[in-house]
């Protein structure tokens, strides 16, 4: 066999044993699902009827309106949970004696990250499914064609893709699982410093040019544009460097910080 | 292999390792002929398991050079992992997979034919006396079970050399024995073990070499019966109620230590019995009265007494 085909079969390999630790204790996935859809539901009904009129690109006001003005938002915060929940559980596995025993293996190294980063995709898509679903039910009147709707998917993945190789080298440079928990937790307050749950044109000046600036802004625009028709312009470009940029970032940062904390003593 | 005319499974020159100020390994050599197996005693904190990390391509040396399976572990780490097995100090199990997955698992990183797995699979854990637990997660099972475990899938790869640091350490006294016998099994099949321990005796039953590693150098070398020649014997103690037994006795085994203070007498001998019994036999014959009896094997502690001096 190819160095190729080892490559590919390792890193299988590992995602079996992700997905397997996934299925068996599937209590984190759910929280991961639960965190956002509170949220979808906290702001449609408590703060919908309120914020709901007067909403750019949405038709009529009120809760329903709120709620398909959010819900792209809401997915693209799902996302960020999800890569939140990684960085834990790949600090939380690097405490494993297993991983020293791979580092003694003659196996294709990468795959140990690779397969944390297939299985939290995997992980984070179920969690978007789930989402929808919730959101399809408070409201959230999709107008998409399967052409947008594939593209949705494929912004989503390419988010996810990015965030969770952020995360998983967040969860690598972390002294401890506690850490992780925490290093991330700026990624998960940047939506709300965005446009998720307001236009940003209703923020104040400073906050404004903030949120117009970070990378969470263009991706959910992008995101309610293909979902429900509003105008995408240059947000689809800004997106894909933002997720390129990230993406890029964290592999690198992550390979670096696996390669450094060799035999992190199990004691 | 090396160019000397026995083939050498490990071969270490002047290893070095120091974390910060603290020096660990402080220029060690180790050569392990192929097939055979080699014992580095020592106790807690000597530098054990530093000396298994360097030589399994977990962490570089800072000095030094190493070959395991005749390939350098710094400049071909893959060849080394490839031909070696690791039982590492702390459990290295997957605790959310069960046994027989991960066991599965180690098979896979292996590349082992899907067509061979299955039996490899059963093959261990029948060996490993872990059949009826295999669908359970390693998160219940006993310290034992775990061992066996550990061992089972660093056995998987068919690996060459072998590296087992501290196997026993916990487990109680019938657990070890198992596993003892396990490590014999092993070497019957012509790998060449590397084995860490804290314990003489455990090394003693084991190995055909012994390294005694303090203050992060070597201090002794030899097989187990050449190292027991440096170290004075055990010996048996009596101990009795009264100063005038305690002068009869002394008396009549000549050549024993008294102790006054505590009323008691070091026979040379340790657990010898044909000479434990001509004691008995002897102290019966004078009708002398003795309280206790204990008897003192040599340990570690003397070894290590023996060979630095006592500066522990
Ligand atoms: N990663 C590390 N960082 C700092 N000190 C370490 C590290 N690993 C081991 N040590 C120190 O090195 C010494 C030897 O440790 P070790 O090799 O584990 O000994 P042993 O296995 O013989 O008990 C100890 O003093 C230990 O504290
Ligand atoms: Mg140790």
């Amino acid at each position: 066999m190819s160095t190729v085909t080892f490559a590919l079969r390792d890193s299988a390999t590992m995602l079996r044993r992700n997905l397997r630790h996934m299925r068996r204790y599937p209590s984190l996935t759910f929280m991961l699902v639960g965190m956002p859809v509170v949220f979808l539901l906290l702001f449609v009904y408590v703060f919908g009827g309120t914020v709901g009129g007067n909403l750019p690109g949405v038709d009529g006001t009120g809760r329903r309106a709120y709620a398909d003005y959010l819900a792209p938002g809401i997915l693209v915060v799902t996302v960020v949970g999800t890569a939140t929940g990684t960085a834990i559980g790949i600090a939380m596995d690097m405490t494993e004696g297993i991983i020293a025993r791979f580092r003694t293996m003659a196996i294709f190294r990468p795959s140990i990250l690779f397969g944390h980063v297939v299985g939290a995709v995997i992980q984070s898509m179920i969690a978007v499914v789930f989402v929808t679903v919730v959101a399809l039910g408070v409201g959230f009147r999709p107008n998409a064609s399967p052409v947008e709707w594939l593209a949705a998917v494929g912004v989503i993945a390419m988010v996810s893709v990015a965030l969770t190789w952020l995360a998983v080298a967040l969860g690598l440079v972390a002294r401890t699982v506690e850490s992780a928990s925490n290093l991330p937790m700026p990624l998960l307050l940047l939506p709300f410093f965005g446009s998720a749950f307001v236009p940003t044109d209703t923020l104040p000046g400073p906050l404004r040019w903030f949120a117009d600036h970070q990378p969470f802004t263009p991706i959910i625009e992008t995101l309610r544009g293909l979902l429900l028709g509003t105008a995408i312009g240059a947000h689809g470009v800004v997106s894909v460097a933002w997720c390129l940029g990230i993406a890029l970032l964290g592999f690198v940062w992550a390979r670096a910080a696996f390669e450094r904390n060799v035999a992190r003593p199990a004691r | 292999m090396t160019g000397s005319t026995v083939a050498r499974a490990i071969a270490a020159r002047d290893l070095r390792k120091a974390y910060g100020d603290t020096v660990v390994l402080d220029g060690i050599d180790i050569d392990v002929p192929a097939g055979s197996v080699f014992a580095l005693l020592g106790p807690n904190g000597a530098g054990k398991t530093t000396a298994v990390h360097v030589l399994s391509t977990l962490i570089p040396a800072d000095g030094g050079t190493a070959a395991v399976a005749g390939h350098d572990v710094a400049i071909e780490p893959d060849a080394v992992r490839a031909a070696i097995g690791v039982t590492g100090q702390f459990s290295a199990v997957d605790g959310l997979l069960t046994g027989a997955e991960n066991l599965r698992l180690m098979a896979d990183l292996h590349h082992l034919d899907r067509a061979v797995v299955d039996g490899r699979v059963a093959d261990l854990l029948e060996r490993f006396d872990l059949v009826d637990a295999a669908t359970q997660t390693t998160a219940t099972y006993s310290g034992g079970m775990r061992r066996r475990l550990d061992l089972a899938m660093t056995l998987v790869g068919d690996p060459r050399v072998i590296f087992l640091d501290e196997p026993t350490t916990g487990l109680d006294p019938r657990s070890r024995r198992a596993l003892w016998q396990q490590v014999r099994d092993l070497v019957a099949t012509g790998v060449t073990i590397f084995l860490t321990t804290q314990y003489l005796e455990e090394a003693d039953q084991l190995a055909d070499r012994i390294a005694l590693l303090d203050g992060g150098r070597i201090v002794a070398e030899g097989t187990p019966a050449e190292l027991k020649r440096l170290v004075p014997g055990g010996h048996i103690r009596l101990t009795f109620d009264d100063p005038a037994q305690l002068d009869a006795a002394a008396l009549a085994l000549a050549g024993s230590e008294r102790d006054d203070d505590a009323l008691a007498l070091d026979v040379p001998g340790g657990s010898d019995i044909a000479r434990l019994r001509a004691v008995l036999e002897r102290l019966d014959r004078d009708g002398i009265a003795v309280e206790g009896l204990g008897i003192h094997s040599p340990d570690l502690d003397d070894v290590f007494l023996a060979m630095t001096g006592g500066h522990r």
